[in-house]
């Protein structure tokens, strides 16, 4: 019954995918509604096809499946999106490459929003969806709850990767910062995340154990911020059902606040929470002890929680905002210092006693720079939110090297650890197919990072200086111009930090395709290479 | 308008007492006098059903019941 139910929603959306395609008003909007026809078509013969099949009820295993194909959509979008970022970067140092063929689709102004998207949402989308599920139910110890609704929260994601990603190169967009998902996309966004939530919480009121340890907190905390802030952020009225055209329900200033409410929470709870809630099991594990101290977690957790929503504020000094909102946000931005850097000692000191470890064990190295990274990127934060730092700093390259230092740092890195430590067990490898390579890539990534951030911040800082210098007279001394011609050599160095950490990615995949392909399995193996029962 | 003044007063006087003082009373709670050996249990829970759920009957195989862990 069930399947015939899915039989008709399929045929439904398709058909209806169909009939927009003829009436679409806007390209993206076409293009959109050719791909969901295209979804809905193959799923409904997929549906089709597995129909009757007799289901395998495995309570006693671990749903696996989903996360190894989390593995290798993480590690496939995280290669596309460091790609596209290494070609953006060189498109700002050398124009030239905004080639005339393709003005409209693949200048840096529809490519920009498709590299944040595919290393936000793509790569590290999957790669807190992944962690979540692995995490929660070896923490749980209980197979994910809904059957297969963790497939549906992968594959969906997965569409609306591809859905925004055609919509960026063909001018949809809503025109909000890191929301660019035009409305449609967003009604998806809402459908696989609820899905989402309801997966991880099930597993969570299935739980074995009486406890529910700190991880699942933070990815908790995530899933449903993350929906709060979606929602809030994305509340706008279609133009027409035909059309990727909408109007935001708030306007002016109301509306600046409410897209950085969302704009500096979306760094806070999907990209600090959520690898948060990785540090806190992978670390641990992959060192083989316990959290240094799980009170301190606890404090963290609730620090966290209590401080980040306040923040956002800081992205809009001296414009139309009240100077108490953005007083307020610049408080509470130093405020956070203390939670992060309990965090970051938190993580650094898992490992006392084995320090030795960061000499021998590459993985274990990856994850503790990642951490420092964070703590660099929680200082940095906070100081460029003083108001007088932020007149200088803002609108200017430092902004850029900030957000990766964190972004490349932190989550890269961090996922990079988590992909070496999951690959051998979900394949039921030995280990991995090589260290040494694994160790190419740690310093790939690690310089390149450090000349992405090096450069961004000469560059940043001698930007905003010459917009502010004025000579004897008064008058301002640089044109636009002058500045742009001065960051030339930077942006060169920065291209070539993004190519070295892609070039690390690069050797990351082909590590874990011959650790999957070429190491032999831990015996014994079962038909379904699930892992052994004990 | 009115609303929008209320809500303000209200966010920067009640609301904030009553934040501070849930988040107070959280670090108390984790500090509390017998905590130590709840977390200590709790912060080993990642090293237990590696592989598989744990069972309905003594919670799995490869978890040591709970009483045992707590003498060691």
């Amino acid at each position: 019954m069930w399947d015939y139910t899915k039989l008709v929603v399929l045929g439904v959306i398709a058909v209806f995918a169909a009939i927009a395609t003829n009436y679409a008003w806007d390209l993206a909007y076409q293009v959109n509604a050719l791909v969901v026809m295209l979804a809905a078509a193959l799923t409904f013969l997929w549906t089709l096809r597995t129909m009757g099949e007799p289901k395998r009820a495995t309570p006693n295993e671990y749903l696996d499946g989903v996360v190894r194909a989390g593995v290798i959509a993480t590690t496939f979008w995280g290669v596309v999106g460091f790609l596209v970022g290494v070609w953006i970067a060189f498109q700002l140092a050398f124009p030239a490459l905004n080639f005339e063929w393709s003005q409209g689709i693949l200048n840096f102004g529809r490519l920009r929003p498709l590299h944040t998207s595919a290393v936000i949402f793509a790569f590290g989308g999957n790669a807190l969806i992944m962690s979540s599920f692995y995490i929660v139910q070896r923490t749980s110890a209980a197979r994910l709850w809904g059957g297969n609704l963790a497939w549906f929260v992968f594959w969906g994601w997965q569409l609306m990767i591809v859905l925004a990603a055609t919509s960026y190169v063909l001018g949809g967009t809503q025109s909000k910062e890191y929301a660019e998902t035009v409305w449609y996309i967003d009604w998806w966004i809402v459908v696989v995340w609820l899905s989402f939530l309801a997966v991880f919480m099930g597993t969570l009121i299935n739980r074995k154990e009486p406890h529910i340890y700190v991880a699942n907190w933070f990815l908790l905390a995530f899933i449903v911020t993350i929906a709060m802030l979606h929602v809030g952020n994305n509340l706008a009225i279609p133009v027409s059902i035909f059309s990727s055209q909408s109007v935001q329900v708030t306007a002016g200033v109301q509306d600046a606040m409410i897209q950085w409410w969302y704009g500096h929470n979306a760094v806070g709870f999907f990209l600090t929470a959520g690898f948060l809630g990785m540090m806190y099991y992978f670390i641990p594990k992959q060192a083989e002890r316990p959290v240094f101290s799980y009170k301190l977690s606890i404090i963290h957790f609730w620090a966290l929680i209590f401080l980040y929503i306040w923040a956002g504020p800081h992205h809009l000094h001296y414009t139309a905002l009240p100077d108490w909102a953005s007083t307020l946000g610049m408080t509470f931005s130093i405020m956070l210092w203390m939670p992060s850097w309990g965090g970051m000692i938190n993580g650094l000191m898992t490992l006392s006693g084995a320090w030795d470890k960061l000499r021998t064990d590459p993985i274990i190295r990856m994850m503790v720079v990642s951490v420092g990274f964070y703590g660099m990127s929680t200082f940095e934060g906070p100081m460029m939110s003083i108001k007088a730092v932020n007149s200088l700093s803002h609108y200017t390259d430092w902004t850029i090297g900030h957000v990766h230092s964190g972004a490349l740092g932190w989550n890269g890195m961090i996922t990079f650890g988590a992909l070496y430590f999951l690959t051998p067990r979900l394949w039921n490898r030995e280990g991995l197919y090589s260290l040494k390579l694994v160790s190419w890539h740690f310093w790939l990534a690690t310089i390149g990072i450090v000349l992405y951030a090096s450069s961004m911040w000469v560059t940043g800082i001698m930007e905003g200086l010459m917009w502010r210098e004025v000579d004897a007279n008064g008058f301002l001394v640089n044109a636009f111009a002058d500045t742009v011609a001065a960051k030339f050599p930077m942006y060169v160095v920065r291209g070539l930090g993004g190519g070295m950490f892609l070039i690390g990615a690069l050797i990351m995949a082909y590590n874990l395709w011959m650790t999957v392909r070429a190491q032999p399995a831990k015996a014994p193996v079962n038909a379904n290479n699930f892992v052994p029962a004990e | 308008m009115e609303t929008y003044s209320f809500l303000r007063e209200f966010a920067d006087s009640w609301a904030l007492l009553a934040l501070t003082l849930i988040f107070i009373g959280v670090v108390i709670w984790a500090f509390r006098p017998g905590s130590r050996p709840v977390h200590d249990e709790a912060a080993m829970q990642i090293f237990r059903n590696e592989t598989k759920p744990a069972g309905e009957a003594g919670r799995g195989v490869d978890r040591a019941p709970a009483s045992s862990q707590k003498e060691a």
